[in-house]
């Protein structure tokens, strides 16, 4: 299987009344609680965070899209990635990924895209989330009612964009274009980088994923025990589709401490996982669900789906357990896995062979959880848990995974070195 | 009064409702935000004297899903005046509130001799950053009732579903109203009228809520000055962004007095 390590970039210092004091994290945060000097090192500490897991052996270092939000600091994760594609060799780029909609032209996602799998030698994934109703809807005002059609005519555009081999000419119901030509191309042209596509849990984004052949990602906070009902719709679609069950079809996102005991664990990753699902997750309801933002199908899903729950949803401690905030909760309702390797491995795989996902997403950087933590979690589990995970779904091919440049054709990158360092001179 | 009658006209394959009721000298009503899920006493006041056309918006309650294939303002615009020549409101006096007082402001403005009066209840279209409409889209689900109405209850009585209504599509009805609105008018309600109010040339009647939350009253002295000829603002007292609701007899005393 491929484990992969996701940062969301988590600004580390939101005050500790700042659930009382601010309606939400997210769209209206106040621009007094951002310090960009201590964001310098934020940024600085995320990056060796990710070129870190990258040194230590992970698959894919994973990055993401979001707006006015305070746990999630990549407006422009093309910005991230493109400095990891110099910081990294073999390691694949996962963006995860851009929010077409929002693009104007989308054309410039195709461009950008090309760009990172060019400076990479070819180790981009293209992550292509609708996005959050708060990123498109409110902190960028795109509309809800047309985001979806936009979305899928903007994907239809990148794609053409990456293939077709002429200067072609885009008469959408959204998008005019006389000239698409863009350059660079993607080094992924057999035929375009793996596009994988983030989304909740729609029947129509897993039907569209199946009839494209894209990697449908379930990137929910809630773990694996909540995540459970989605993955197993996911795989009863592909079954009706008449779809196999490779793992590689899906990815799945996990929240992970590891530390030499459970004890060490808790002590290690309380605060950090707290700090998370208390301040990180505290989003105003009101910026939760433009009209329109839900497909009518989904909705009736979701309705006949919640009269057949209601009983269990009337029960409060089913309802306390949705909103966990404390660590007990956090774990025992599989937000987070906490453990000592051998632990870990064994909920790893209970993860991976539960929900047939064979790539897995890890956040093993979350809240407030400082470098020296981040780093020791990221080491110990490349260690002492990756080596014994790593065999699952050993029979499956991963279709959708980068095809870079053969080693020895890539660019060598030379670390940086300071002027100082070549020329004393230099020196102030 | 004549009995009420249930019809539908086609806007662009879509099937919209129509409403029938009363006699007289015929006069259309667009609805506000939300749409008409139900026949209102508002409507019976006018149909005392007047025979009330009530055309459904596309996307509002009886308006199917027509509003997912109007993409630009102008598909709005002219999917309203299909919907009102169809409907048979063509040279008739028109109210309009709320989010279909935008499109009735339109239709004067637009279609010159199409509309014979108007009368515009709070209506969409302007925004001024200097006070700002309050964001319908972005409410907590409690906000909503009391953000609609003075008084919260006439709109929990608007969107409640009737006995014997189906438990999956009403609720489904009603975010779609909700969506057909955000169509047209996200992010701001601001479809920059402003630019077409000069040429309303009809006698146009401005009505206000005096305690509207979602468009401040003083937007109407913006639509006064806006329009061509002039038009006469009054406040309906103790009413919200929905006065037709709040205050139905006040409301249906002032248009037909415009309108006579």
């Amino acid at each position: 299987m491929k484990l992969m390590w996701f940062h969301l970039m988590p600004y580390t210092e939101l005050p500790e009344d700042f659930n009382k004091k601010h309606p939400s994290v997210w769209v209206d945060i106040h621009s007094s609680l951002f310090d960009p000097r201590r964001a310098h090192h934020m940024y600085n500490d995320f990056m060796d965070e990710l070129e870190y897991a990258a040194e230590v052996g992970f698959d894919a270092i994973c990055v993401n899209e979001h707006h006015s939000n305070g746990y999630g600091l990549m407006p422009s994760p093309n910005l991230i990635a493109a400095s990891l594609a110099r910081r990294t060799t073999d390691t694949a780029l996962c963006v995860m990924g851009n929010s077409l909609a929002l693009y104007n032209p989308p054309t410039r996602v195709a461009e950008e895209f090309a760009m990172i799998d060019c400076i990479s030698g070819g180790r981009l994934i293209a992550g292509f989330p609708v996005g959050s109703p708060m990123d498109t809807c409110y902190a960028y005002g795109q509309n809800p009612s047309s985001l979806r059609e936009r979305y899928l005519e903007a994907h239809d555009l990148v794609k053409r964009a990456w293939t077709e081999k002429d200067t072609f000419t885009f008469s959408g119901r959204f998008n005019q274009q006389r000239y698409v030509n863009i350059w660079p191309r993607p080094i992924q042209n057999e035929p375009h980088p793996p596009i994988w596509i983030p989304g909740g849990g729609s029947v129509e984004t897993w039907r569209w994923c199946a009839e494209m052949d894209y990697v449908y990602c379930y990137l929910s906070y809630y773990g694996y025990k909540a995540g459970l009902a989605t993955m197993n719709g996911f795989w009863n679609e592909m079954e009706k589709l008449g779809k196999d069950r490779n793992p590689y079809r899906a990815g799945f996102l996990q929240f992970v401490g590891v530390a030499e005991s459970r004890q060490q664990a808790l002590d290690l990753y309380t605060e950090p996982a707290e700090y998370f699902y208390g301040r990180c997750l505290h989003v105003d309801p009101r910026f939760a669900l433009p009209p329109g933002y839900t497909t009518e199908a989904t909705q009736r899903a979701g309705i006949e789906g919640m009269m057949t729950k209601a009983a269990n949803l009337a029960n409060p401690a089913t309802k306390a357990a949705l909103k966990a905030t404390n660590m007990k909760d956090i774990v025992d309702g599989g937000y987070v896995i906490v453990g000592s390797p051998d632990e870990v491995v064994e909920q790893i795989r209970h993860v991976a062979t539960s929900l047939n996902v064979g790539h897995l997403m890890l956040l093993l950087q979350y809240g407030n959880m400082s470098k020296d933590t981040t780093k020791y979690n990221t080491r110990l589990f490349a260690e002492k848990v990756m080596p014994k995970v790593k065999d699952l779904f050993g029979d499956w091919e991963d279709k959708w995974w980068p095809k870079p440049m053969a080693k020895g054709q890539r660019a060598a990158v030379p670390a940086y070195r300071a002027p100082s360092s070549i020329n004393p001179a230099a020196a102030e | 009064m004549s009995d009420l009658k249930t019809t539908a006209v086609e806007v662009n394959g879509f099937p919209c409702r129509v409403w029938t009721k009363g006699s007289g000298p015929a006069v259309g009503f667009l609805a506000g935000l939300g749409g008409l899920p139900r026949w209102l006493p508002f409507l019976d006041e006018l149909a005392k004297t007047r025979t009330v056309i009530v055309p459904s918006l596309p996307g509002y309650p009886g308006g199917s899903t027509g509003h997912t294939v109007l993409d630009t303002h102008l598909d709005w615009v002219l999917a309203v005046r299909q919907l009102l020549d169809k409907a048979g409101l063509t040279g008739c006096d028109l109210i309009g509130a709320s989010v279909g007082g935008a499109f009735a402001a339109e239709m004067a403005a637009v279609f010159p001799g199409r509309v014979k009066r108007l009368a515009l209840l709070a209506p969409f279209g302007l925004f001024d950053e200097k006070e700002p409409a309050t964001d319908p889209w972005a409410q907590r689900r409690d906000a909503v009732a009391g953000l609609m109405c003075a008084d919260a209850e006439k709109w929990t009585a608007l969107v409640s579903p009737p006995e014997g209504a189906n438990s999956v599509e009403w609720p489904i009805e009603m975010i779609r109203a909700a969506e057909a609105a955000a169509r047209a008018f996200w992010p701001l309600g601001n479809t920059r009228l402003e630019k077409r109010l000069g040429l309303i040339a009809v006698p146009t009647l401005l009505l206000w809520g005096e305690k509207d939350a979602v468009l401040p009253p003083s937007y109407a002295g913006k639509f006064a000055a806006g329009i061509g000829r002039g038009a006469r603002i009054e406040t309906v007292p103790g009413a919200g962004h929905l006065a037709y609701l709040d205050r139905p007899d006040a409301v249906a005393r002032a248009v037909l007095a415009h309108f006579s």
